[in-house]
């Protein structure tokens, strides 16, 4: 799960990293009430998951209140599309922050490294530029230390991470406690990344967050009850919001055909076989082992409720799970549904022949039956082109 | 031979007691697996359908000479199942649950290594040895005995290409699911080395998913240290960037972690890549049949 800018400042301000003082806005007249109450220049920020904010016009500064409620209302409500084209994101609501004078701005992150299976934290005095930017104009400007996974950072490290860096020495000390604060609060929070850019040094000779992107282990919610809240309430897309309130593991894509596999890997080359076949995947949809109508019934609701769909491949292949009980459920949920987009189902392994039999005594009319992968995804690409 | 598994694997389940792990543990006991303990604290001296429940690993090991364990408790008891697992004694640790935290994971991994345990998963189907051992989740109805070793990240798109080998008239040395987790106890280039070491190994079938680097290191490893055949195939070519698919690890950050990228490193490496799982079996039959 990813955190707004907003939310990963006060996880860092829980653990007591330096953040500018600020508050949280829905509306414009929220976004003003708090801008007069911080004192001017604020800074009001789009909260929204995606990098780039600023050069999207996410992102401006008021120095008094008319500029505040101009920049609240340019804000909120628009699209924001991120530098490799992700989104767009609707800005729903804002961070308005008390400005900052920027003196140096730096870069620092702890991230899982997942081939050294360590953390690994990262420091550059260039801030303010995107890391693989910062790696790709001058590699030596970015510091990359492993932690120990046993012992965490020790400051002797941290040390050595900021020289390297070439941080000047009056800031320092400052950014090595940081450093070793931020694999503190990864581990605390179960967060595989936690990007600070810029980190800067405020004309108090302090050094700030004046900017956050967390990523917390979505497996590890169970132990963080605050963050778990977070998660249930921050879900935009209404496919997705209603998938995750039945346990569904769903993602949203573009396209216009409905797509349910059993297992993730199965359900990913779904998807690639379906894009092969010349189609165009709406969404990923893993239904597990299970086989229950009505597992299946939320399944087929959260899909055709996405107003795209204009057919749906359902591929399972029945390992434990028994062909003819899914072919049972499927029935159950069709009826149950009363379901009229053509939908195209895949079953292979065992008991096949005896799911796909009840399919065909079911006899549904939209209904279509096919034994490989690759059949039923041209099956289902034609459907969808009839559809048109 | 095979791998990981086999006649001589003496199997002790953590969380045999559980619904799951009874419904999984008999299958695997049904399929021939010596299956010679439970074990679940405070449940020691019960017994499922006539297999002995212990309170710890360590007393299995010592009472009925347990030398692979496999863990069924739920994610958040699993961390520490694993942990006991490793001190225990056994060679082998093979994880079937899903959900663990990757910060529990971490340290796990490296105490593992440092002790020389094999292990296996997180959030992984298992390990099979057709006609020799079943331990996991695995329908073996898929997999006849043969010479084809597979390494997958993936549960179900396994079975789907064991099938096809299946009905090709190919069979399996053994199947290993290393699991869909950021961190997991052994990676391609692990079972790998195992598979390049197993004389009943001719060819491996190698399936990968989106996420990591784990497919683009197994390429260059592949080209310095593996002589036999590799066929290999990707999930998620039409995967958006940030977003999870289904596994914990299946996600492809900024740009890194696309499955266009790991098809490249293995192409670059001689490595054939099938375009579809049906595709990457016929590649493997073809490949061995032709050596």
């Amino acid at each position: 799960m990813d955190l707004l800018e907003y939310q990963g400042k006060e996880l860092l301000a829980r653990h007591g990293l330096p953040v500018p003082e600020g508050s949280h806005a829905a509306t414009v007249e929220e976004a003003v009430a708090a801008s007069d109450e911080l004192g001017y220049p604020v800074a009001v920020k789009a909260q929204v998951l995606i990098g780039g904010r600023g050069k999207a016009g996410g992102i401006k500064i008021a120095s008094d209140s008319s500029e505040a409620h101009e920049h609240a209302g340019d804000i909120i409500g628009m699209d924001i599309v991120g530098p490799h084209g992700e989104g767009p994101f609707k800005v729903n609501e804002l961070w308005v922050e008390a400005g900052s004078e920027i003196e140096a701005e730096y870069y620092a992150s702890v991230i899982l490294d997942r081939s050294a299976k360590k953390l690994m934290v990262m420091l550059s005095r260039m801030g303010g530029m995107d890391v693989e930017a910062i790696a790709e104009s001058d590699p030596d400007a970015l510091v990359k230390q492993h932690v120990d996974p046993l012992r965490g950072l020790d400051p002797d490290t941290a040390n050595s991470v900021v020289e390297k860096a070439g941080i000047p020495a009056e800031s320092g000390d400052q950014v090595a406690a940081i450093l070793i604060k931020l694999v503190e609060v990864a581990q605390a929070e179960d967060a595989t990344l936690i990007e600070i850019n810029p980190l800067i040094v405020n004309s108090d000779g302090e050094v700030v967050a004046l900017d956050s992107k967390t990523t917390v282990d979505d497996n590890a919610l169970f132990r963080h009850p605050e963050l778990k809240e977070l998660s249930d309430s921050h879900v935009d897309d209404p496919q997705e919001a209603m998938a995750k309130e039945r346990g569904l593991t769903y993602v949203k894509l573009d396209g216009d055909i409905g797509v349910l596999g059993n297992g993730a890997g199965l359900c990913m080359s779904t998807l690639d076989v379906v894009a092969q076949a010349g189609g165009s995947p709406a969404n990923f949809l893993d239904a597990g082992g299970g086989s229950k109508a009505q597992s299946i019934i939320d399944a087929l609701e959260v899909i055709t409720s996405d107003p795209k769909v204009k057919a749906i491949l359902f591929n399972i292949f029945g390992g434990i799970t028994r062909c003819d009980e899914v072919a049972k459920g499927i029935i159950e949920a069709t009826e149950q549904t009363g379901l009229d987009l053509p939908l195209v189902v895949r079953l292979d392994g065992t008991n096949s022949d005896q799911g796909m039999a009840l399919l065909d005594e079911a006899g549904f009319s939209h209904l279509h039956h096919e034994s490989t992968m690759l059949g039923a995804a041209r099956r289902v690409v034609e459907m969808a082109r009839s559809g048109d | 031979m095979s791998i990981i598994v086999d006649t001589g694997t003496r199997l002790v389940i953590s969380g045999l007691t559980g619904h799951e792990g009874t419904f999984h543990g008999l299958r695997n006991r049904d399929y021939g697996t010596q299956v010679v303990a439970g074990v679940t604290p405070g449940k020691g001296g019960q017994d499922v359908d006539g297999i002995p429940v212990f309170d710890t690993i360590a007393e299995s090991v010592e009472r009925e000479g347990a030398n692979t364990s496999m863990i069924f408790v739920p994610a958040r008891f699993a961390g520490d199942a694993i942990n006991e697992a490793i001190e225990s004694g056994v060679e082998t640790v093979i994880a079937i649950t899903e959900g663990i935290p990757v910060m529990d994971m971490m340290p796990i991994y490296w105490r593992a290594r440092e002790k020389g345990v094999t292990l296996i998963g997180p959030n992984c189907p298992g390990v099979l040895s057709p006609g020799k051992a079943n331990v996991g989740i695995m329908p073996a109805q898929f997999f006849d005995p043969g010479r084809i070793g597979v390494v997958s990240k993936s549960g179900t798109l396994t079975y789907q290409i064991g099938n096809e080998l299946k009905h090709a008239g190919e069979g399996n040395s053994s199947i290993v699911g290393i699991g869909g987790d950021p961190i997991i106890g052994s990676d391609f280039i692990d079972i790998l080395t195992l598979y390049e070491a197993d004389p009943e190994t001719d060819l491996i079938v190698m399936v990968g998913e989106i996420g990591g680097d784990a497919e683009e290191r197994a390429a260059e490893f592949i080209s310095e240290n593996i002589s036999k055949p590799v066929v290999a195939y990707i999930a998620g070519f039409t995967a958006p960037p940030g977003k999870q698919m289904g596994h914990a690890g299946a996600i492809i950050s900024g740009s890194s972690g696309t499955a266009k990228a790991k098809q490249e490193a293995l192409e670059a490496k001689g490595v054939r890549v099938g375009e579809s799982p049906t595709e990457a079996a016929r590649i493997a039959v073809e490949t061995l049949r032709a050596d």
